[in-house]
């Protein structure tokens, strides 16, 4: 279908599409085996200028808004979500700053992040703080003029790849919802380390770690915002970097349709190309009809989003969970397309299967974005 | 510095054709890259450019749909870009190539180097590099394979050779014919598309460049095609045996008979 793109966001789609054709797709699988993170790729992707692309100019990037980098991670999850994961990780890790960070912040850290020569990455989840953020129990306590980090934060991806890392922890227990604030942590930053490397289903050329802070100590002036607003910005954050994920799974989606149909009109059992039995052209025709639902779906919250930085949940989380449950279907019905040779590692559908599981997981369980969209619809009509 | 890369514009090897009756590569229908060999020509342009400072033309000669390949060349690094276009121009050969380029580069101030590919994978001669050097009077090195010093006034520079390399220092102004190895050329960058996009594209026809007609196109090229095959190689071999003074003059017989 035709979104009737600006020459400007067909560039991107170009540019990005290149980019996944003529190097993540050719290695993806090799990725996939060695767990290797995907340095070059993601060097190339900074020559390209598409770290910087929802960065403002001022601060040397693009200066394009949410559907323009959704526009690049479509076509990145074409082509492997584990890369594509590394990338969209850079930007949850730069959101804080750019919602909340001061000027001098935002001068000394988004330059580096617009050209990708340093990676950032974003750490709210602990051990006993998953779905629910306010049992973090990393803490910061200013002293003097620095600020003392102790805690543990798991599953960090870019965790030991990334230099800049925006954290949350507590500031003060006694204030509940208003005791955490965020942080910008460097990587050579005293008492700050990692743990060992996850060992994963899916996504497995991105990294994911843990951040361990033992009397970390960071100058004062690397608070995000007030002290105080920590898990307002991390609300924010994920609000506007969700459909990065929905499209994620438009982009899997798109790749396993293009696998499915390729080989169901290849495959030729009872003297027919398996195309041509209505049972699998209706599972292909259901696949492609989510998938552009999906897509559409997470444009329109894109652009919208854009439009309306205020009014950001409900849209956003509408859209994680329609298009990363889309592309659970789509990937694990692309398996039965192929039938045993989907299940074997010599097509690439069984990764895609394996790479879907994680979007309905991260930055935010389905449960609970089906939640964010229940309260929200809640608010909506006490309001009316 | 100011570095001249010229790139030709030539139809994708995957789906070039020969016109049987003309001889001529059928050119309709086929889609057009830039000449791959200049790509990493560009490459070392912009490399030298982001180390050593300076200014990176490209420059062609070809009809007005060969501005794609110099926009192309901008959205990977060039700052600015000539077309020499003309229907004047039209037929020409190796010889006619080289002057007519020549003549675009005094228009355009020189430069301080001059990269081109090796050859071209459409006409394939590899003479346009050398006889442009020749043409602009200044030193030229053929497949180079690395820029290995860049001094004030001249280069020093690895040359591509069957067994190994030659290292050569050239003197500045020079003319450089690259070959693959010399990099690894990047992808195109977001605002180099935004750039090439905006991009007015120098157009200089035959009298801006001050050509002599007699020198252009069909007219100035002394090539014909007559016939274009791939060469069989059905030469005969047989062996020599015997002890070593055996072998001399047996060999030293039939050397005599085919005198
Ligand atoms: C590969 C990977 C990368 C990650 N990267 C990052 C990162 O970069 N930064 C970061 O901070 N975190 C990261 N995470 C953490 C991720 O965001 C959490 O895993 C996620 O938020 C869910 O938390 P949990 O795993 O603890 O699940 P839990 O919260 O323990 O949930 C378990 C199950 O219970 C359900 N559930 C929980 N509460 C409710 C409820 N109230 N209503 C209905 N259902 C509920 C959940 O939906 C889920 O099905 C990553 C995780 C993974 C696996
Ligand atoms: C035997 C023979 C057969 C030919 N057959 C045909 C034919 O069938 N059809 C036809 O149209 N022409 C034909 N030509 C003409 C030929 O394509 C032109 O002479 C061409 O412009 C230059 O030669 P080349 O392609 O061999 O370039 P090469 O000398 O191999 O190119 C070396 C480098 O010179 C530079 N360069 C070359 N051409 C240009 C240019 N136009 N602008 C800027 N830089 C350039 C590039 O950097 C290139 O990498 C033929 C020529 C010969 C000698």
């Amino acid at each position: 279908m035709d979104y009737f793109l600006t020459e400007e966001q067909q560039m991107i789609v170009d540019l990005s599409r290149q980019i996944a054709d003529e190097l993540i797709i050719p290695q993806r699988a090799a990725l996939d085996e060695s767990e290797d993170f995907p340095t070059e790729i993601l060097d190339a992707v900074a020559k390209a200028d598409l770290f910087g692309i929802y960065i403002p100019e001022q601060y040397g990037g693009i200066g394009a808004g949410t559907f323009e980098i959704v526009l690049a991670l479509e076509q990145f999850g074409r082509g492997c979500v584990g890369v594509a994961t590394a990338f969209a990780a850079s930007a949850l890790g730069a959101f804080p700053i750019m919602i909340a960070g001061s000027e001098e912040m935002k001068q000394k850290y988004l330059p580096d992040i617009a050209t990708g020569s340093k990676k950032a990455a974003f750490a709210l989840t602990e051990a006993n703080a998953g779905s629910d953020a306010s049992g973090i129990q990393t803490t910061a306590v200013l002293d003097g003029d620095e600020w003392v980090l102790n805690g543990t934060k798991q599953w960090i991806t870019n965790a030991g790849e990334a230099r800049i890392y925006t954290v949350i922890a507590i500031t003060d227990r006694s204030k509940g919802p208003r005791g955490a604030s965020m942080f910008v942590v460097e990587d050579t930053d005293p008492g700050f380390s990692y743990g060992v490397k996850e060992k994963k289903l899916g996504i497995r050329a991105s990294s994911t770690r843990e951040l361990i802070f033992k009397d970390c100590r960071i100058p004062k002036d690397r608070l995000i915002g007030r002290e105080g607003t920590g898990f307002i910005t991390v609300m924010k954050t994920l609000d506007k970097s969700r459909p990065g994920i929905a499209i994620l799974g438009v982009g899997l989606g798109q790749a396993a349709l293009d696998e499915a149909v390729t080989y169901a009109k290849q495959r030729v059992q009872f003297g027919k190309p398996i195309i041509s039995f209505q049972a699998v052209q209706h599972m292909l025709a259901d696949m492609a009809i989510q998938l552009e639902a999906a897509r559409s779906l997470v444009y329109a919250a894109a652009k919208h989003i854009d439009a309306h930085p205020r009014d950001m949940s409900k849209a956003s989380s509408m859209c994680k969970v329609f298009a990363t449950d889309m592309a659970m279907k789509v990937t694990v019905d692309a398996v039965q397309v192929l039938g045993g040779y989907g299940y074997m590692r010599d097509y690439p559908v069984e990764k895609m299967m394996r790479d879907a599981k994680i979007l309905q997981i991260y930055e935010g369980t389905n449960q609970i974005q089906r939640n964010v969209v229940g309260q929200e619809l809640n608010k909506e009509y006490t309001k009316a | 510095m100011k570095i001249i890369v010229c790139v030709k514009q030539v139809p994708d090897a995957k789906d070039v054709r020969l016109d049987p009756k003309t001889n001529t590569l059928s050119r309709e229908g086929v889609q057009s890259i830039i000449n791959p060999y200049d790509r990493h020509a560009l490459e070392e342009a912009v490399r030298l450019k982001e180390k050593h400072g300076g200014t990176v033309i490209v420059l062609t000669m070809g009809p007005p749909q060969a501005a794609e390949i110099l926009r192309e060349s901008v959205s990977c690094g060039a700052d600015e870009a000539v077309l020499v276009s003309d229907r004047a121009f039209a037929g020409a050969d190796t010889l006619a190539t080289t002057y007519t380029l020549s003549q675009a580069i005094r228009k355009i101030g020189g430069a301080d180097l001059i990269l081109c590919g090796k050859q071209a994978i459409d006409g394939d001669t590899a003479q346009v590099g050398p006889g442009l050097a020749v043409r602009m009077d200044i030193p030229y090195v053929t497949c180079v394979r690395r820029i290995a010093q860049v001094n004030d006034k001249s280069f020093v520079v690895e040359r591509l050779m069957d067994d190994g390399y030659d290292e050569v220092e050239v003197g500045l102004p020079a003319l450089f014919t690259v070959v693959k190895e010399i990099n690894e050329p990047r992808l195109p960058s977001l605002k180099g598309k935004m750039k090439a996009k905006k991009l007015a594209i120098t157009t200089l026809t035959a009298a801006e460049i001050d050509a002599d007609v007699a020198q252009l196109g069909l007219k100035g090229s002394p090539t014909w095609v007559v016939r274009v095959f791939a060469p069989q190689l059905k030469g005969e071999r047989s062996m020599i045996a015997g002890t070593v003074q055996e072998q001399v003059d047996q060999l030293a017989e039939k050397l005599l008979e085919w005198c």
